[in-house]
């Protein structure tokens, strides 16, 4: 094992001894990850297992009870009054898109760089053109969500959140709800992102994906991170019995 | 491996398009369909007649007194509602000062329609007008009392005027209120939520009578001696009331069908609860429930007739006023001004409901399972 798996000093997430509870049920377990600038991690597992929890947990829309989250140094708590001031550059895509149905794809666009950076609607739409162009729908900017395909309209929150120029993004399952043909105009997207240095934690089950562009994989189940390791050593010989149950299991077919 | 041929597009079969179509396939589909046509037409077809000839026929359209409508086969007496219409729409307001209503009604006009065209130019300044402006010119000038403005009181107003003062005072302030008490009985904060839902079930839970009754004759007896507020103010805060109760459930109504995603989305974009509120959640949620609100509207304007209870004369008060004048007393005087008022209402109802249904399917953004009809 050649790779290296000690991230430098200053992190860009760290999560220390993280725990938390839905109720009385224990969903993440003595979570401890630290990812640094530029840093791709793939999230995979089970159903139930955490993962979608876990980076919810990374901006706040899932709060942790014990433990302790850093993002670029700065801790994050469920009363932090400065969330919101956080949430800015911490993009997130979801399994549901969620996208703002009664507005265009340009205004889903512009809406949060105007209302929440306060930059004027000149330059909101200048950037998200900019975007759109990116994700490859510049023609579509006028249309409404609801008149897209689900890969059109992943593309668009991918759009969304990089139009707020986040310093990190999240992606919580963003192809499990797409057809088979769409997944992959999806990531192609995210691979893009990725080789343009972007700090990305994508929660996915897209196997191709996570060989091609995880820095490191991380194998989840009943709330805790059971293995973590570059992709060669994690898909050619897996440290953990329960890694290799799953792998056999996802490449059955 | 055989080459794969496109197959040449068909027109489709005649009777199936076209006007052929259409009553093919709406009225005389089959033996049954064609047979409930028949009778439906032959029931429109009497019902026609018998209104037309009540109506126009044997109607009497002008005439000084009850003479004019005592004719063997009496239609209606539209004679009756010419000759008092200058109180159906004023009440006692003074006839020299009418002038006045009709000014605010004609700003209201001029305010309003280019409001409701999506189209027309200039809304930002538009709504302010509407909001700052219109209200306080409408008050100084209906209650005079300024700039030698001789002071009507509000004792004497009446008919449409009343009716269009308290549905409309109602219609602009129940739904910010009820929005708020929505908001307010979906918040976190147990106090806020508490004080919400008290206040909405208290007053959906009383008859508007009774709000009325209790605002007319109950209020004045907590009030210390000598302060005494107009009884049509008193009438309009408790019709505000009562109907930004049923607003704002109507509101709730909304909010609850929006996806938790769009605040989950609306929070990883770092927007914070107000404008979450304001920009995501509120508008999608007032489209979803503009059938709702427009209820609330009707059901609203309809109510107002109520102020009867407490004294006040809206438009139906004042056509049965008019009832006991021995002057136009025929068979056929209560049926006319019935109809009259009927009438009248339907007009204002039927027109929101219209302008509803032009909103909605204005608002579609593709996502809705079919027009609004």
């Amino acid at each position: 094992m050649t790779e290296t798996l000690t991230p430098p000093n200053s992190p860009m997430i760290s999560m220390t001894q993280v725990n938390k509870w839905f109720g009385t049920f224990h969903v993440l377990r003595d979570i401890n990850l630290r990812v640094t600038e530029g840093e791709k991690i793939v999230i995979c597992g089970p159903s139930g297992s955490g993962k979608s929890t876990l980076i919810r947990c990374i901006n706040q829309l899932e709060h942790h009870q014990e433990g302790d989250i850093e993002i670029e140094g700065k801790p994050i708590s469920p009363d932090a009054t400065d969330m919101e001031v956080i949430r800015r550059d911490v993009g997130m895509v979801f399994q549901q898109f969620n996208l703002f149905p009664h507005m265009s794809v340009l205004e889903n666009c512009t809406l949060a760089p105007q209302w929440v950076r306060g930059i004027g609607q000149a330059e909101a739409e200048k950037r998200a053109r900019h975007f759109l162009e990116r994700v490859r729908i510049p023609d579509q900017a006028d249309k409404f969500p609801g008149q897209l395909s689900g890969g059109q309209q992943q593309r668009v929150a991918i759009a969304r959140a990089l139009c707020m120029q986040p310093r990190i993004m999240l992606f919580d399952e963003p192809t499990s709800a797409l057809d088979p043909e769409m997944i992959k105009e999806v990531l192609d997207v995210m691979v893009e992102l990725a080789n343009d240095g972007m700090t990305m934690i994508c929660v996915t089950h897209e196997m191709g994906f996570a060989r091609e562009v995880a820095d490191r994989i991380i194998f989840m189940d009943e709330g805790q991170i059971v293995e973590e390791n570059t992709p060669t050593e994690f898909f050619e010989n897996p440290a953990n019995e329960r890694t290799r149950l799953f792998l056999s299991q996802i490449f059955q077919h | 491996m055989s080459e794969w041929q496109a197959i040449p597009e068909r027109v489709a079969p005649a009777n199936t398009i076209g006007a052929v179509g259409w009553l093919r396939s709406n009225l005389f589909g089959s033996w049954r369909d064609a047979a409930l046509t028949l009778i439906a037409l032959y029931l429109i077809y009497n019902l026609l007649e018998v209104a037309i000839g009540w109506g126009f026929i044997n109607a009497t359209f002008s005439g000084s007194d009850r003479a004019a409508c005592l004719k063997e086969t009496q239609g209606a007496c539209w004679a009756f509602i010419d000759a008092k219409f200058g109180q159906f729409i004023y009440g006692r307001y003074l006839e020299a000062e009418r002038w006045r209503v009709d000014l605010v009604m004609a700003a209201l006009v001029l305010g309003l329609v280019p409001l409701l065209i999506p189209r027309a130019p200039f809304k930002r300044v538009n709504v302010l007008l509407m909001i700052l402006v219109f209200p306080p010119f409408a008050f100084f000038l209906l209650v005079g009392g300024w700039f030698g403005l001789a002071e009507v009181p509000t004792a004497d107003w009446g008919g449409l005027l009343v009716t269009l003062v308290v549905a409309i005072t109602g219609i602009a302030l129940s739904l910010p209120l009820g929005i708020l008490l929505a908001l307010g009985r979906r918040s976190d904060m147990p106090i806020v939520q508490s004080l919400c839902v008290g206040f909405i079930e208290i007053f959906r839970g009383v008859p508007l009578i009774t709000v009325l009754f209790m605002a007319s004759v109950m209020l004045p007896l907590f009030l210390p001696d000598g302060v005494n507020f107009d009884k049509l103010l008193r009438c309009l805060i408790g019709v505000t009331l009562f109907s930004a109760a049923y607003m704002a459930e109507v509101v709730r109504g909304g909010l609850q069908a929006i996806a938790r995603g769009q605040y989950e989305a609306a929070a990883a974009l770092g927007l914070g609860f107000w404008k979450t509120t304001a920009l995501i959640t509120m508008p999608q949620a007032l489209k979803i429930v503009i059938p709702g609100i427009v209820n609330t509207f009707i059901g609203l304007f309809k109510d107002t007739t109520l102020v009867l209870i407490i004294g006040l004369f809206d438009l139906l008060g004042i056509i049965q006023f008019n009832f006991t004048d021995a002057t136009w007393a025929t068979p056929e005087t209560h049926i006319t001004g019935y109809v009259f008022a009927a009438a009248m209402f339907w007009v204002f109802c039927f027109a929101m409901s219209r302008y509803s249904i032009f909103m909605e399917n204005r608002l579609a953004t593709g996502h809705e399972t079919r027009n609004a009809k």
